[in-house]
């Protein structure tokens, strides 16, 4: 069976370290938050120029100063800081943010993403999207393998404009967990229930599959 | 009776000298933070053929928007623009020459503007849209763009808190683009909440020097909020 959208979550939490400072894209990678295991402390970094992002308010705590990259009303975790977006993303740039998890349109076996543009329909803007990957080494895009109609979004070569160039090592969808290394896909856990067969018809660019490919464990 | 007094009372005079086909940076963070006063002055103005610089255009209803309203805004400076569809039509028009910038280059470039740096170097849009025609050098094996600075003829800016001399202090993630804004506009217009007698501010506690500022405005904040999101106790 597919990952729901909260077993995507779930297994992207399970890469949160002790002290990580994380950004979470929106959409499924925030849902991330909801899922840190007990015993750690992550702080959450929001690029518009928060360090510590809390729970979402209370009706009665709502601050219309205090929002989110995806404009939603939060709180402030203990230990918060607040800064400018310059300083935001000298922390994303430099490198000081441990974990970045964002979304994508299409991932390709060279490390390159497609995010923020789908040429004459959807043109919003890339927002951090490109500043995130191409600050941090060590990044997580969350995505479904396959469109609606069966086609596999981790390509040989990405179709819409890139986001950014060579600079996604791992991959996580609603069917598998991927490596990306010298020019493949390297297929590292699977959905529970969800065979290697399936993976390999629904991967279009060159995929390489171990001997051995646990099933996630939740 | 101090040349340091930045204090102007209308926001006519905060915005005097703004003409048509100026560059005009603008604060804000969506619809937080925003300088909405000084946006409504700007509208009421009707200046035309305006360059604004900008990490959104806020929505049809509030913000810079407004401005799409008599079609005030010839070209836009971004990092996001969805949600809007007057913006939409308008850019599909050919009507607003869009220039989408990714969000910490454009608050770089207005950093490196207000800091006399004509221009760095950047990862971020390296073999994309973005690096299209730019520079491109490389430093210890990695390939960066150049990306040159931004100035605008006026910045407009919001801040919490500010003494006569225009020091600001910034409220939680309403700071966002506004400092940067402030240092990279020759003629910087702040609107704050509250405006104190000089010495009130604790000088540790100030957020960005009065050196950057030209013009200060006391105002009233509508906050309109775009994404209420809350959870249930």
């Amino acid at each position: 069976m597919a990952l729901t959208r909260e077993q995507v979550a779930q297994r992207v939490a399970q890469e949160f370290h002790d002290g990580y400072y994380v950004n979470l894209g929106i959409g499924i990678p925030t849902l991330a938050a909801s899922y840190i295991p007990d015993g750690i402390d992550v702080m959450l970094q929001s690029e518009n120029g928060l360090l510590g992002m809390g729970l979402f308010p209370l009706d009665n705590e709502v601050d219309a100063d205090l929002i989110n990259a995806g404009k939603q009303t939060v709180t402030m975790a203990r230990g918060a800081s607040l800064f400018s977006s310059a300083e935001s993303f000298a922390m994303i740039r430099g490198g000081h943010v441990n974990l970045t998890v964002l979304g994508a349109f299409e991932v390709d076996c060279q490390g390159n993403i497609a995010s923020y543009m789908i040429p004459g329909k959807l043109i919003k803007g890339m927002g951090g999207a490109m500043d995130l990957v191409a600050g941090a080494d060590n990044i997580i895009v969350t995505m479904t393998h396959a469109s609606k109609h069966g086609d596999s979004k981790l390509l040989g070569e990405c179709t819409l404009p890139l986001t950014g160039r060579g600079c996604i090592k791992r991959v996580l969808t609603d069917l598998a967990l991927l490596d990306i290394a010298d020019g493949k896909f390297i297929l590292r856990e699977r959905a529970p229930g969800v065979s290697i067969e399936e993976i390999v018809e629904l991967t279009a660019g060159e995929l390489v599959v171990p001997g051995d490919v646990p099933e996630m464990d939740f | 009776m101090s040349g340091f007094d930045k204090v102007v009372s209308s926001y006519e005079e905060a915005m005097e000298g703004l003409e048509d086909n100026m560059t005009v940076l603008a604060g804000g963070f969506g619809l937080c933070g925003i300088p909405e006063n000084l946006i409504v002055e700007i509208r009421r103005k009707g200046t035309k053929g305006l360059t604004i610089v900008s990490n959104n255009c806020g929505t049809e209803a509030f913000g810079l928007g407004m401005l799409l309203i008599d079609k005030q805004i010839k070209k836009m400076v971004a990092s996001y623009v969805g949600e809007n569809s007057m913006f939409e039509a308008q850019m599909m028009s050919g009507e607003l020459e869009v220039e989408l910038t990714p969000q910490g280059t454009l608050a770089e470039k207005m950093r490196a503007g207000g800091a006399g740096i004509p221009a760095f170097y950047t990862a971020t849009g390296y073999g994309t849209l973005v690096g299209e025609g730019k520079e491109v050098r490389e430093f210890d094996g990695r390939p960066y763009i150049m990306e040159e600075a931004i100035q605008g003829d006026f910045s407009i800016a919001k801040a919490w808190k500010a003494d006569r001399y225009g020091n600001l202090m910034f409220r939680k993630t309403a700071r966002n683009f506004n400092p940067m804004v402030v240092t990279a506009g020759k003629i910087a217009v702040v609107e704050v909440e509250e405006i104190v007698e000089v010495g009130e501010l604790d000088p540790d506690e100030i957020h960005l020097p009065g050196i950057y500022v030209n013009r200060l405005i006391k105002g009233t904040f509508e906050k309109t909020i775009e994404q209420r999101t809350v959870r249930s106790a």
